[in-house]
């Protein structure tokens, strides 16, 4: 009999089954229940740096895109604890860059931005770094602007797993840490990404970006304008067409 | 002149007056709002000095030794305070210049720059020396309430006042939740 059930987990105390091998994170997604992300995307493999999808699991703080489903685990995604924690790292983001929401061509679709919302994040808290980050505009299709890099390590994967590129790799560390072009000049122009790569498509806030059409949506309009990311899900703004998303939801 | 009214106190040190601007979007709500309260210090009056209050506004960041004065009085005469709008909250726009040495800003602004006419870095001692950074307002002193926003929705000011009239904590919806 017990060899037959479907393993669970218990998550926000509803059973969800999984997969032997899967994370927590996936096996949430796959029961429909958001955990907060940044680092994480479905299509690529796991980092587990952000730390923003930490989730009590049996009492312990842990981060659910690296941890796997274990049978009778308890784990608690939205309490007030973990929600706390999630602002800190959330607020941690914002000062450790150059986040000037109001002219950045993703704001209202930038999921650091709407997770802020979310955890009703209202100031900074910590003093603010104002790091010294060059930028790098000699692509010419593509722009990356490391005052919002948060180094996730996103197009790094995408455009290793998925692109078949390297184009992009994360150098230095500690608070130097910052996006590079993975070639001698280190510069974009020299790094062989391209527009329609995945690595394109993939960054959650407004760091790798195409040169042209940019604020296409109107304020009041764009992803996050009207509903929460936990309700909406981590979208790019080519996967939105105004109410409704375009594919599954991470 | 003595009445029962709660005093505010508002002003605006590193930013552009949009905060203030979106206040008076509460538009005829305004008149309700004057039966409850009675502005002290503030652009609105003209009043200099910043006296007793129960809430101080404050819209933009520090960008210079008048405003950390400014702030300071603030501070000690509000027994609220309230970071109003992006500048106040993370420097904003003007924080821009933050990554840029602030002689290079000058000598790009009165000496070098476009169309200068007798190039010369101002310097009076009327006009308050820069900071090299700009800064938010909680780097410098304790803030009771945050407003978010560039400008914070009219909304937002209105439910933080009576909120704080009606002895409440304020709630943000999530429409008033917002940073641009
Ligand atoms: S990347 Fe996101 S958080 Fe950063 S400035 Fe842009 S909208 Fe704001
Ligand atoms: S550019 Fe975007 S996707 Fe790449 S590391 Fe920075 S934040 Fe992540
Ligand atoms: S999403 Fe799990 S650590 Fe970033």
């Amino acid at each position: 009999m017990s060899d037959q059930t479907i393993p669970c987990i218990e998550l926000n105390g509803k059973p969800i089954p999984f997969q032997a091998g899967e994370s927590i994170m996936q096996a949430a997604t796959q029961a429909g229940v958001y955990i907060p992300h940044l680092c994480h995307h479905p299509d690529v493999s796991p980092h587990g740096s952000c730390r923003v999808c930490i989730v009590k699991v049996n009492g312990r703080v842990k981060a659910s895109c690296i941890t796997p489903a274990e049978e009778g685990a308890v784990v608690e995604s939205e309490c007030d604890e973990i929600r706390q924690l999630r602002k800190r790292l959330i607020q941690m983001l914002f000062v450790e860059g150059n986040h000037f929401c109001p002219s950045c061509e993703m704001s209202g679709q930038c999921q650091l931005q709407a997770l802020a919302y979310d955890l009703n994040m209202l100031d900074t808290h910590f003093d603010h770094f104002y790091p010294n980050r060059a930028i790098d505009c000699t692509h010419p299709d593509i722009i990356l602007d490391r005052d919002r890099c948060i180094n996730c390590d996103l197009c790094v994967r995408a455009s290793a797993q998925i692109d078949n590129k390297q184009a992009l790799s994360l150098g230095g560390r500690g608070q130097q840490t910052h996006l590079q072009a993975n070639c001698e000049s280190g510069l974009l122009k020299d790094s062989g990404i391209e527009s329609q790569d995945k690595a394109m498509h993939i960054c959650p806030v407004g760091a790798l970006l195409p040169k042209n059409n940019h604020y296409p949506q109107i304020t009041g309009e764009r992803i996050y304008d009207k509903a929460p990311i936990s309700e909406v899900g981590n979208v790019r703004p080519e996967n939105h067409q105004g109410d409704q998303t375009k594919g599954p939801i991470s | 002149m003595s009445d029962n009214k709660v005093k505010v106190a508002t002003c605006s040190l590193a930013g552009c007056f949009g905060c203030h601007m979106s206040f008076l979007d509460i538009d005829e709500r305004i008149v309700d709002l004057i039966n409850h309260v009675r502005f002290d210090r503030s652009p609105l009056t003209d009043i200099k000095e910043v006296g007793h209050c129960a809430i101080g506004l404050v819209e933009g960041g520090l960008c210079n030794e008048e405003n950390v004065e400014v702030l300071k009085a603030f501070r000690e005469n509000c027994d609220l305070l309230v970071s109003v709008g992006a500048c106040a909250i993370n420097g904003g726009v003007p924080a821009m210049r933050n990554n840029i040495p602030l002689e290079e800003c000058l000598e790009t602004a009165y000496v070098n720059g476009i169309g200068v006419v007798d190039p010369q870095i101002p310097q009076h001692e009327d006009i308050p020396p820069l900071l090299n950074k700009v800064l938010p307002i909680h780097e410098a002193v304790h803030v009771d309430y945050f407003l978010p926003g560039c400008p914070p929705p009219a909304d937002a000011f209105w439910e933080l006042l009576t909120a704080v009239l009606e002895n409440r904590e304020p709630n943000l919806d999530y429409s008033l939740r917002h940073f641009d």
